[in-house]
């Protein structure tokens, strides 16, 4: 669905991704670890198409993303569920409206749907808070509004950026327990974390694949984890 | 919160659910509003002025092009046989439908304005007039005037051309003036509404991302601003006319005296004509905001 072939990425300053190589499949389950400034997040942006690459090829859902037009650029992001790490909303609409945005950009009867939103906000324990407004809620409740509303499009790809970051134990274990409720749905998912904890407890329950990042390339992690 | 701020903010709760993805305050809200406001006024009047000297040029042109004035000087005792006889050729004159001397009462209205009202004629050597009525045709007025120069030598015919055709000109050219005003009304409006409608999108940049992470095209983005910013221009011009159309219509009415000034205005259906510029505003903001968003998201990515 994804895949970066011999990508290298630089912001102006020598190369901070180089010679990366990745291909998310259905079902697969994706850790990303690596220290603060190796690239996560940028490794994310480039399976978002959010930064291009510099160097290297990145494909995404079997079209190489050099080829794609804005609007088609547009359209695969449909399909790919982002939760960033400040979990971005639009701080004047209430959460409902939030949750329900990618819907209305994708031409869809919002208002039609809205009892899809009622059981997406349940599902990640929000349906209390449906009218609240972003800022009015915690850092665990928006990463949680923030991964619903990246599978309100029942997207294939989900793409989590530090989503328990600003969260207790408790709660990162409940984001965790939904990134894998969401990867048994057939959903690739990719995490990138610098939580080894997070890690260890995922593995118990899920078959993930942990990727680290060091100095500028990709490697598998071992059983050090 | 001042008045501005709470109509723009009333106003932009009445977006359905497509522009509501854009905050609803900021200054570029309230500047979209006054300057349609201010720029359809202005427009009110260039639009006025454009009809009243388009009214002017036809009056000029209907009613004089068919007439012309015979002026006869002579000495007192042969003034009397030189109209008689300009009076003669005129009924000869192929294309002459009528020739009527003026009465002392016309000639004395006609030197009112200058020596009032009680002008003793018959003390100054006022020249005597005949008005000429011509036919749609018209006649030859070369050869009427080398007539008149062999017959009467007093009399000279002025058939209005020399005068008449540069003020129609004038009228004219005031005519175009008006429309090049309204010309560069829009073209300011759709600056200053593009300008805005760029500073909005610069100042939403978070609102852009967020947008984009889920997947909207610019299309999308474009037109929650362009919908919002055609409104507020739409809202505004209709608030510039109506004020517009207020001060017109206190304008001094038309009359003899005051000429074109005090004909500045609109008569009868021309009233409707400013209630064009609202959609008119409408039409060059959603133009005006459509080009900039596009532009300005495309240089945002």
């Amino acid at each position: 669905m994804i895949e970066l072939d011999n990508v290298a990425y630089n912001y102006g300053a020598g190369d901070l991704l180089s010679g990366v190589s990745l291909a998310l499949a259905p079902g697969s389950f994706h850790f990303l670890t690596g220290p603060s400034g190796a690239g996560k997040t940028t490794l994310l942006k480039l399976c978002s198409m959010h930064l291009v690459p510099t160097t290297g090829q990145t494909r995404v859902f079997e079209r190489d993303v050099a080829d794609m037009s804005r609007d088609d650029v547009a359209r695969a992001r449909r399909r790919i569920g982002v939760v960033h790490q400040d979990c971005q909303f639009l701080d004047h609409l209430p959460l409902a409206e939030n949750i329900a945005l990618p819907l209305v950009v994708a031409g869809a009867d919002a208002a039609a749907e809205a009892g899809n939103i009622g059981e997406l906000l349940a599902w990640v324990g929000l349906g209390h808070q449906a009218g609240a407004y972003p800022p009015e809620l915690s850092g665990g409740e928006r990463q949680r509004a923030a991964l619903a509303r990246a599978v309100v499009m029942s997207p294939d790809v989900i793409l989590a950026d530090e989503p328990t970051g600003n969260v207790d134990w408790e709660m990162s274990q409940r984001l965790l327990q939904l990134l894998v409720e969401l990867n048994r749905m057939g959903k690739a998912v990719i995490v990138a974390t610098h939580d080894l904890n997070l890690i260890r407890a995922a593995k118990a329950q899920v078959a993930a694949r942990t990727l680290r990042l060091k100095g500028g390339a990709l490697e598998l992690a071992g059983a050090d984890l | 919160m001042s008045v501005l701020t709470r109509l723009t903010d009333m106003l932009d709760g009445l977006g359905d659910g497509g522009d509501r993805i854009v905050p609803p305050t900021g200054f570029t809200a309230r500047l979209t509003l006054f300057t349609s406001a201010a720029m359809a006024f202005l427009a009110v009047f260039a639009l006025a002025l454009s009809l009243s000297a388009g009214r002017l040029a036809d009056r000029w042109e209907d009613a004089l092009a068919r007439t012309a004035t015979v002026r006869i000087s002579a000495a007192p005792e042969q003034i009397e046989a030189q109209v008689a006889r300009t009076l003669e050729v005129l009924a000869q004159t192929t294309g002459v439908v009528s020739a009527r001397r003026q009465t002392d009462e016309e000639r004395r209205a006609l030197l009112a304005p200058w020596f009032g009202p009680d002008l003793p004629l018959e003390t100054l050597p006022v020249p005597e007039l005949i008005e000429v009525v011509e036919t749609a045709e018209g006649f030859d007025a070369e050869g009427l005037r080398l007539r008149l120069a062999a017959e009467v030598p007093g009399a000279v015919l002025d058939d209005h051309t020399r005068w008449r055709r540069p003020l129609v000109q004038a009228a004219d050219r005031l005519r175009l003036l008006g429309l090049f005003s309204i010309a560069l009304i829009g073209a300011t409006t759709a600056a200053m509404i593009a300008l805005a409608a760029q500073a909005s999108l610069s100042a939403n940049r978070r609102v852009i991302e967020v947008l984009r992470l889920i997947g909207a095209r610019d299309v999308f983005i474009a037109r929650a601003f362009v919908r919002r910013f055609t409104r507020r221009a739409m809202i505004g011009a209709a608030g510039g006319v109506l004020l517009g159309m207020g001060a017109v219509a206190l304008l001094p009415g038309m009359d003899d005296a005051g000429g074109f000034l005090t004909g500045l205005g609109f008569r009868g259906a021309g009233w409707l004509w400013p209630l064009v510029l609202p959609p008119l505003a409408g039409l060059v903001a959603f133009a005006a905001t459509r080009f900039a968003a596009l532009r300005t998201l495309k240089d945002l990515s």
